[in-house]
């Protein structure tokens, strides 16, 4: 193996037996001996064909969606799972764990469990005693470490598991979804982790649904779909075909969709949007947008205003930017029966790539009642021809004013 | 030889890592917590004491009979903890199993350690039998070193091979609960081995168990105990529960280590 490789995988494949009905009992044994069968096997292929040469230093990331066989992947390179087929070179200290706070046992205490999950690491007792400070400190749980585990919250034990993680002496690091249990500030903290780890040039091989965190770390990355690698090359570039991959799939679902499907839209209806619609679904780096929303008044009931809101969420459910028509000091408060309106609104594309919704609303003036509440009421994506691992993408313009030149 | 090196010293932490959890949480909670440990062939001692001595009188001819009967409760329990233990050890690790790789035998060897240092507690408590029913101790006592290491493995063997079964057969805990206490009524343990007719106290003595525990009386209790070489004659015969031992150890371990690749999977 070429002495830069730090982890060389070649032609691993790996195939699980289910049986249908597991004879894991004398007596199932003993009756499938007898009618001299083995009984159905149904053959699951958890991987296929895949090939990775990760260089020393390297961040890598392997992404794709639950069930497409990344953490197969990653139990194999761990040597958890054995590959049925090809093979896994390892040239390094590799840290046998993938998880967080394996080893933990809810009826040991904090200081106990830091004891045994560090052996479970690697780390002596003494080794332990030395850092125990900075463990116990880094996750903030001073008071509590002679309480027993299952008494602490669960955030509390993330943040035990991640200061013992980080602590891990090993050339080779393999990270499995862990920004995905923890809140925001357990986040920052990961990130940070992730940082130090690029500048010690770690090894990492990071396994995540978090595309910006592809993006922003990894420095490759290989998709895997239906346990066949679909593209491994630079992490921006895998990532992008990540996302069109949702985005493809979640169009074709939606042309289906029932527009009055009970959990996404309610209200009382005295005024209910009839159509709403957007100039273009598939965005690239135009610099507006717009929405097209037809409202009408189903009854006469109204005296008070309506405010009509809009709010575009992304994939990940998080608000990106929205406003109504109380905050742009519109006011809607005449109403005819059966009278018609259309808004417009131009929203600038500030949103970076991806598969967004929009989300609708007709409220009183207070907020108190909602007359429709509409959400993903429509569905589009963005494709943004640069690439930016950030939240939103504005234009940015660029000017150098001024070069000064150095004086003799 | 680094490597060898770095994975006997990761494997070493570990183990003593998983004895010490081990043994935390055995008695966790419970408010004599380790006497427990103690206690228990104690009192399985003074049962059978009171049954065999002053119901039955099958003890009454033995000399020092408390002490001989202690001695086969200890060692006994013993091998029914370390076996009895071992069979779910592995699967009742299977989430670690599944998260981490590291050596499996550690996970059995960890059982077999707390069994030990409880068997040496357990002697503790023999030597003050001894000291009260005035046994005397020559230097043949030193024959129960090699006792107990051929008691380790013939426990650890089965240890072995039965929690690498069990990953497979779940009803095996059951079964083995029936043969330990088909075993406890086959070894001489509160019976005298002379009290078997001649032609089963043949067979019986082959069983590893027997000739240990018979042995560890002989060196220990009194001579007036039949060793397997008393009753075949010949000091050869020793080789067959020994055999039997070693045979059972290499084998189980060959299979423990080739099954192990997939206890992540399977279990």
């Amino acid at each position: 193996m070429d002495n830069n490789l730090a982890v060389k995988v070649t032609n691993v494949g790996k195939v699980f037996k289910l049986p249908h009905e597991r004879a894991n009992t004398l007596k199932g044994t003993f009756t499938s001996m007898l009618k001299m069968r083995k009984g159905p096997v149904e053959i699951q292929h958890a991987l296929s064909d895949i090939n990775l040469e990760i260089k020393k230093g390297e961040f890598f990331g392997i992404v794709g969606r639950n069930g497409s066989g990344k953490s197969t992947l990653l139990k194999i390179i761990a040597g958890i799972y054995q590959p049925t087929t090809g093979q896994v070179q390892i040239n390094g200290k590799l840290m046998p764990f993938i998880e967080l706070g394996v080893g933990f046992n809810g009826e040991l205490t904090g200081r106990e469990n830091i004891y045994l999950n560090g052996a479970m690491t690697g780390f002596s007792r003494a080794e332990i005693n030395s850092m125990y400070k900075d463990i116990v400190s880094f996750a903030e749980l001073e008071k509590f470490m002679d309480q027993k585990l299952k008494n602490y919250s669960s955030g509390m034990q993330v943040r035990l598991a991640f200061s013992l993680a980080i602590r891990a002496k090993a050339e080779i690091l393999l990270i499995d979804e862990v920004l995905a249990v923890g809140d925001a500030d357990f986040q920052k903290k990961c990130f940070r982790y992730f940082k130090n780890l690029k500048k010690e040039k770690k090894t990492v091989i990071f396994v995540s649904h978090d595309m910006n965190a592809i993006q922003e770390y990894c420095d490759r990355a290989m998709l895997i779909e239906g346990s066949r690698p679909v593209i491994t090359g630079a992490a921006y570039d895998v990532s992008m075909a990540y996302t069109r991959m949702f985005i493809e799939q979640n169009q074709g679902k939606e042309s289906k969709g029932d527009v009055y499907n009970r959990k996404k839209r309610w209200g009382d209806w005295r005024v209910k949007y009839t159509s709403v619609s957007i100039n273009c679904t598939k965005l690239t780096d135009k610099e507006t947008f717009f929405i097209l929303e037809t409202l009408a008044l189903a009854s006469d009931y109204i005296n008070n205003e309506c405010v009509f809101g809009f709010k575009i969420r992304n994939e990940k459910d998080e608000a990106i930017m929205g406003t109504n028509t109380k905050l742009k000091n519109h006011s809607f408060s005449k109403f005819t029966k059966g009278q018609k309106i259309e808004l417009v609104w131009q929203v600038p594309n500030i949103l970076n790539t991806g598969l967004y919704y929009i989300d609708l609303a007709i409220q009183n003036e207070s907020y108190e009642d909602v007359y429709d509440w509409w959400e993903e009421a429509v569905q589009f994506s963005v494709e943004k021809r640069e690439q930016n691992p950030y939240l939103i993408f504005p234009q940015y313009k660029l000017t150098v004013q001024h070069v000064s030149q150095p004086k003799k | 030889m680094r490597k060898i090196r770095e994975r006997y010293r990761y494997s070493v932490i570990l183990l003593r890592e998983l004895v010490r959890t081990d043994f935390k949480l055995r008695y966790q909670d419970s408010i004599l917590g380790y006497i427990w440990s103690l206690l228990r062939p104690l009192l399985l001692f003074l049962i059978l004491y009171v049954v065999f001595t002053k119901l039955l009188k099958v003890g009454n001819a033995v000399p020092h009979y408390p002490v001989y009967l202690l001695l086969g409760i200890v060692l006994w329990n013993y091998f029914t903890e370390v076996t009895g233990g071992g069979v779910g050890a592995i699967v009742g690790r299977g989430d670690l199993l599944r998260k981490i790789n590291f050596p499996r035998y550690t996970v059995i060897l960890s059982g077999s350690m707390s069994a030990l240092i409880n068997l040496f507690l357990n002697f503790i408590i023999i030597a003050v039998f001894m000291i009260v029913g005035h046994v005397g101790v020559t230097i043949r006592a030193l024959w129960l070193i090699p006792l107990i290491v051929e008691l380790f493995f013939v426990s650890i063997a089965l240890s072995f091979f039965l929690s690498t079964l069990y990953v497979r057969f779940r009803d095996l805990s059951y079964v083995w609960e029936v043969l330990l206490q088909l075993g406890f009524y086959a070894t001489p343990i509160f019976y005298p081995l002379s009290r078997l007719p001649h032609k089963y106290a043949v067979l019986a003595i082959l069983n590893p168990l027997a000739q240990i525990i018979q042995d560890a009386r002989y060196v220990l209790v009194t001579r007036r105990t039949q060793t397997i070489g008393q009753l075949y004659h010949s000091g050869y015969v020793w080789l067959v529960p020994i055999g039997i031992t070693l045979i059972l150890t290499v084998l189980s371990m060959l299979y423990f280590k080739k099954r192990s690749r997939n206890f992540a999977e399977e279990i």
